[in-house]
């Protein structure tokens, strides 16, 4: 298993198990306010004098909560969506593609953006702000995959035994449209953890005194100067990460073997 | 460009204002409260709701939105009662500079690259050159913004920290907003212009002797390019979006920073005119692209759609 793997279930594993852990992320300690680790210890102190390791492992858990939610909800409505209107076609598939094509007339971190500040700030505005904007991608997919599915022979054959209706689209057209999904969604974590972190370094994510990797560089730009470490480490965590969701997502695609259309920037 | 296109175009362009439009009303707050103050009597505040339209039923609002839209008429800011058109007008500049600037960065780094990393493919430095694309894609733009600040303003005192003052002000933001482009383009020009070196006239110019250098420049690269000038096209629409959190990392006075400034005072008619102004753009440049790619490869002009 490649060390990008290994790096992602790591993540995964500190976003699942934070809350239960003894941290500190709100004790303010005086005597040690901006020191840096190689002083204090740990990943050293922010401006208040918190612990960067318990608010950095609080901010694994914030960003792994709103991936896993966001993705799942976006890939299983645009999985959906897209499935239905390239198997039934139609003017439900005419409907999903104009609305398709609506959003994706909008730059995606843009509307995230208004939609985070419409809704007000807090962890589960950002989740659906995300998800508002991140179906899109799914359901152009899924759409196009269950089009070429539908002509092909097994469909055909399960037809011509009588089979019909949602026990067709279930069992024989969605489960050949899943893997690209899946693989998609991979991509789809990693940027989710770079848009919550954006949303909340712009002031529009979960709020203090909860952390957020995001929220976390955006307060240590103002000691960047004289404690570069506040920066520095929650920055790092969000690159090796995302870095390694990407990698990962290569390796997956590999794996199984799915040949994607050049995503669309 | 024939009817039916122009038709989607349309109705894509009233999806976007429609999308923009019930977004902003939907906030819960109320804008009366930001313009007069919790304390101001009842009847100024129905006074100021008749004046704004703010009483009518919300399809009213919708079809003056749009009547007033189509006199391009951006509504007036809530702050300091000024114009939206005016206000966007004024930070425009900042912003085209900033995109600009961003874009021939890109350009630079991303074109050098590709083209190097495809022709030396299954190299160490093809594999150095993707190294450095995968860095880039996953390096957030927030956090090499203030990189770039700790490094080349605070210690080294090259340029400015923020702000749009001389000419070395924009190097940082720019760069800042073209890594992650640059990174993508140079992995779109390397899989193009490989894929173009398999082709058959390829192998052709090859046989009839012509060196390695010639068959790059003039017979590889020339249709290597075709696909990449939509996706550069693409790049530019986003570019206009990725503006907004760059110009608030380094207080560039552009729409970005426009848009968050506005967002912040709960200034809805600045944030309304803001978002639809950029999705407008983006719809544009987008449609540009597709133009301009239809003039240049004339395999498409037959083709449909989708």
């Amino acid at each position: 298993m490649p060390l990008s793997v290994f790096i992602v279930v790591l993540w995964m594993l500190a976003g699942l198990l934070a809350p239960l852990l003894p941290l500190h992320p709100e004790a303010i300690h005086l005597d040690r306010i901006l020191a840096p680790p190689w002083v204090a210890g740990g990943l050293g102190y922010d401006d208040l004098g918190r612990p960067l390791l318990d608010r950095l492992l609080m901010g694994t858990a914030t960003s792994f909560h709103v991936a896993a939610l966001t993705v799942s909800i976006s890939a299983a409505t645009g999985l959906l969506l897209g499935s239905l209107g390239g198997y039934l076609g139609g003017r439900f598939d005419a409907v999903l593609v104009r609305l398709i094509d609506v959003f994706l007339a909008f730059p995606g971190i843009l509307l995230a953006i208004a939609l985070a500040a419409t809704l007000g700030p807090g962890i589960d505005n950002v989740v659906l702000a995300l998800s508002v904007v991140g179906w899109v991608g799914f359901a152009r997919l899924a759409r196009a995959q269950a089009l070429s599915v539908r002509e092909r022979e097994h469909v055909l054959a399960a037809r011509a035994l009588g089979t019909h209706g949602p026990w067709l689209l279930f069992r024989h057209v969605i489960p050949l449209v899943l893997t690209p999904v899946l693989v998609e969604a991979t991509f789809g974590v990693a940027s989710v953890i770079i848009a919550e972190a954006g949303l909340s370094f712009l002031g529009l994510g979960v709020q203090p005194p909860a952390a957020s990797w995001g929220s976390m560089i955006r307060e240590g730009t103002r000691y960047l100067l004289v404690a570069p470490h506040l920066v520095l480490v929650p920055g790092l965590a969000l690159f090796l990460v995302v870095l390694a969701v990407n990698l990962a997502g290569d390796w997956l695609r590999d794996r199984l073997d799915v040949r994607l259309r050049e995503p669309r920037p | 460009m024939n009817l039916a296109r122009l038709g989607g175009l349309f109705t894509t362009l009233l999806g976007v204002v429609t999308l923009v439009f019930f977004l902003i009303h939907w906030i819960p707050g109320d804008p009366v409260d930001v313009m007069l103050g919790e304390s101001a009597t009842p009847s100024d505040r129905a006074a100021l709701r008749h004046r704004l339209g703010l009483d009518l039923p919300l399809y009213r609002q919708y079809l003056r939105y749009l009547h007033s839209l189509a006199h391009l008429h951006l509504g007036t800011s809530l702050h300091d009662r000024r114009p939206v058109g005016d206000l966007i007008a004024e930070r425009l500049p900042a912003t085209v500079e900033l995109a600009g600037v961003a874009l021939l960065i890109t350009l630079a780094i991303a074109f050098p690259l590709g083209t190097f990393a495809a022709a030396r493919h299954h190299t160490p430095w093809d594999r150095a050159a993707m190294t450095f694309s995968l860095l880039g894609v996953s390096i957030p733009n927030f956090w090499l913004g203030p990189l770039l600040i700790l490094v080349f303003s605070l210690w080294l005192g090259w340029f400015p920290v923020s702000g749009r003052e001389g000419a070395g002000s924009v190097v940082l933001p720019a760069l800042t907003l073209g890594t992650s482009l640059a990174a993508i383009l140079s992995r779109m020009i390397r899989s193009s212009l490989l894929d173009v070196l398999g082709e058959d006239y390829v192998r052709t110019a090859r046989a009839k002797g012509l060196d390695d250098r010639r068959v790059l420049w003039r017979h590889a690269l020339p249709n290597a390019l075709l696909p990449v000038v939509t996706v550069i096209g693409l790049q530019l629409g986003s570019l206009l979006a990725g503006a907004v959190i760059t110009e608030t990392i380094f207080s560039w006075p552009g729409i970005g920073l426009l848009t968050i400034e506005a967002i912040q005072r709960r200034d809805y008619p600045v944030v309304q005119g803001c978002i639809l102004f950029i999705s407008l753009a983006y719809v544009g440049v987008n449609l540009l692209t597709d133009l301009l790619y239809r003039r240049i490869d004339p395999r498409i002009r037959t083709g449909t759609d989708r």
